[in-house]
């Protein structure tokens, strides 16, 4: 069982917790001039790392807001999470 | 190679089943084949039995990291059918299943498939009027299939639970006569079998760590083992794909998530079908041995490590449990997980890719098995012309940039 540190809430049982996939994926701008290969990598193509990983949860049953944290997909050791907007802690090191 | 048959487990007994030949060799890696399998589960070595078969391929290898069968293949719960709802993906899983009926013959290998019907039960109306237009939607693909009531159900399955109190009420199920089961390590070993009977060599404990390609095109590729080159290259890694792609450096629309399931003790034969619900994401019928065999959801987050967890497992109980009351007091046994590749439509992606002479197939996600025969017999196809076969045409990755998915998420989902 997981424990997941809430940035609002503290440590918190998973099952309150859902996970929402890959974090900074930024809505590119001016979609309007994106081509479909770009408009395909945006909406469906994933990194899916087999290592660190950083990805958005909600802390559903709890203060309902999203957040993110780096995990590794192998162990799932959550090495840290953040708030959104936030740079991530690790940054520069990957 | 000698041919399975009576006169053989004759001769054998009269040895003491002390000298039955190996069922495939274990050669060094060669420098250099027409073709390279990556993967070797059901589907990557269906694909190199019949680019044998089928295609005359023979100077081809599968690479597999670690044993053949360890990865999602031996780990499945075996369900086997074909009522999908799209056009292109019931040819896709019909064709499969049509091998399914001769497998054990044509590969002289008992891979113990079993029809013994699949029922997908509905728990609210709309679940009903889904079902009701899948089956209409089979029937005029010519695949099998018919609504069933609640008292049907319980005519055939004695011990479910059809009390309309509870919160899950069962309404009705499509059931598909021709679906079953198969024993899944038999198909890894039978088409292993099969395809080294043709000089196929498959290579255990060999891990691709690098594809090489010049010019856009594929050379070969850097293994465990050491290099080894081939102008064709067939990846079929199930939740490793993205892996993969990373190295031939393009991405996928996958992601790869855990999905458990677990076996309960032996007991007397009690359920002779598979019952499956999407809704409460539980699926369950009965191995040969007498364990129950359930299978779960998968975790939502992303994950590699062949385990899930254990809510998850929870989640999956509960709902076997308010089906059949009976087995609350069953103790399980074993419990595990695999890695599987989901994809946004649920369908999964097979052919071409950017790179020349690199072949994908993967994105079965959660309900591949069923398919291992069909997704050889096309891959197959696409490996050995460079074309895809009619049948997976409409699977490509490109779908994702022209906009043409195939959206199974109602008969694929999270069950099978
Ligand atoms: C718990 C569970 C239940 C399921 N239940 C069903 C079901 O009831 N019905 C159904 O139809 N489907 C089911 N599935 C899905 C099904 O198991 C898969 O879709 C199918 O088995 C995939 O087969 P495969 O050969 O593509 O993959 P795998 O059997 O996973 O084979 C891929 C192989 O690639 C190897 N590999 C990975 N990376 C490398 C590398 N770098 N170099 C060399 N080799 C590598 C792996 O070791 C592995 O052996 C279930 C899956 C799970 C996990
Ligand atoms: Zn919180």
């Amino acid at each position: 069982m997981f424990l997941i540190e809430c940035p609002w809430c503290g440590l918190r049982d998973e099952t309150e917790f859902s996970c929402a996939g890959e974090a900074h994926i930024a809505r590119p701008l001016e979609t309007e001039k994106l081509s479909d290969e770009e408009w395909a990598d945006y909406l469906f193509m994933r990194s899916n790392p087999k290592g660190a990983h950083r990805e958005q949860w909600l802390h559903a049953a709890g203060c309902r807001r999203y957040f993110n944290a780096e995990r590794d997909t192998v162990t799932y050791k959550i090495s840290t999470t953040y708030k959104i907007g936030e740079t991530p802690p690790s940054e520069g090191k990957k | 190679m000698s041919k399975y048959s009576i006169f053989s487990l004759v001769r054998n007994a009269i040895s003491y089943h002390e000298n039955w030949a190996a069922a495939w060799r274990s050669p060094e890696p060669k420098q250099e084949y027409d073709a390279l399998i990556i993967g070797g589960g059901g589907h990557g070595l269906a694909t190199a039995y019949y680019l044998a078969k089928e295609h005359g391929m023979t100077n081809i290898a599968v690479l597999e990291k670690g044993w053949i069968g360890g990865g999602n293949t031996g780990r499945n719960t075996t369900i086997v059918r074909s009522n999908y709802l799209w056009d292109e993906s019931a040819h896709l899983y019909e064709k499969s299943m049509q091998l399914w009926e001769g497998l054990s013959q044509d590969l002289n290998y008992n891979v113990m498939f079993s029809q013994r019907g699949v029922y997908n039960l509905g728990h609210n109306l709309q679940d009903m009027r889904d079902i009701q237009r899948r089956v209409n939607a089979n029937r005029l693909n010519g695949i099998d299939g018919h609504v069933v009531t609640p008292e049907q159900i319980k005519r055939a399955i004695p011990e479910i639970n059809i009390d309309q109190g509870c919160r899950y009420p069962i309404l009705g199920a499509s059931f598909q006569p021709r679906g079953g089961v198969a024993r899944h390590d038999a198909v890894a070993w039978g088409f292993a079998r099969g395809a080294d009977k043709y000089g196929v060599d498959i290579i255990q404990n060999c891990e691709v760590t690098a594809i090489r390609q010049e010019n856009g095109a594929v050379t070969g590729v850097e293994t465990t083992r050491g290099r080894i080159d081939a102008k064709k290259i067939g990846v079929v890694v199930a939740g490793h794909c993205s892996v993969l792609a990373e190295m031939a450096g393009f991405r996928m629309p996958i992601e790869s998530h855990p999905l458990q399931a677990l076996v309960s003790e032996p007991i007397k034969p009690i359920i002779n079908t598979v019952i499956m619900s999407n809704a409460v994401h539980g699926y369950i019928s009965q191995s040969d041995k007498g364990d129950l065999v359930i299978g779960a959801g998968i975790d939502s987050y992303n994950g590699y490590g062949q385990r899930g967890s254990f809510p998850t497992i929870e989640h999956t109980v509960a709902a076997i449990c308010e089906m059949f009351p009976i087995f609350k007091r069953v103790r399980m046994n074993r419990q595990w997980g695999g890695i599987v590749d989901t994809a946004p439509d649920a369908c999964p992606i097979i052919g071409n890719t950017p790179v020349k002479g690199l072949y994908f197939n993967c994105g079965w996600g959660t309900g591949g098995f069923k398919a291992t025969p069909g997704s050889g017999w096309v891959f197959a196809h696409n490996v050995a012309t460079g074309e895809p076969h009619e049948l997976n045409r409409p699977f490509s990755l490109d779908r994702f940039v022209t906009g043409f998915l195939i959206d199974e998420h109602g008969a694929a989902g999270v069950a099978h």
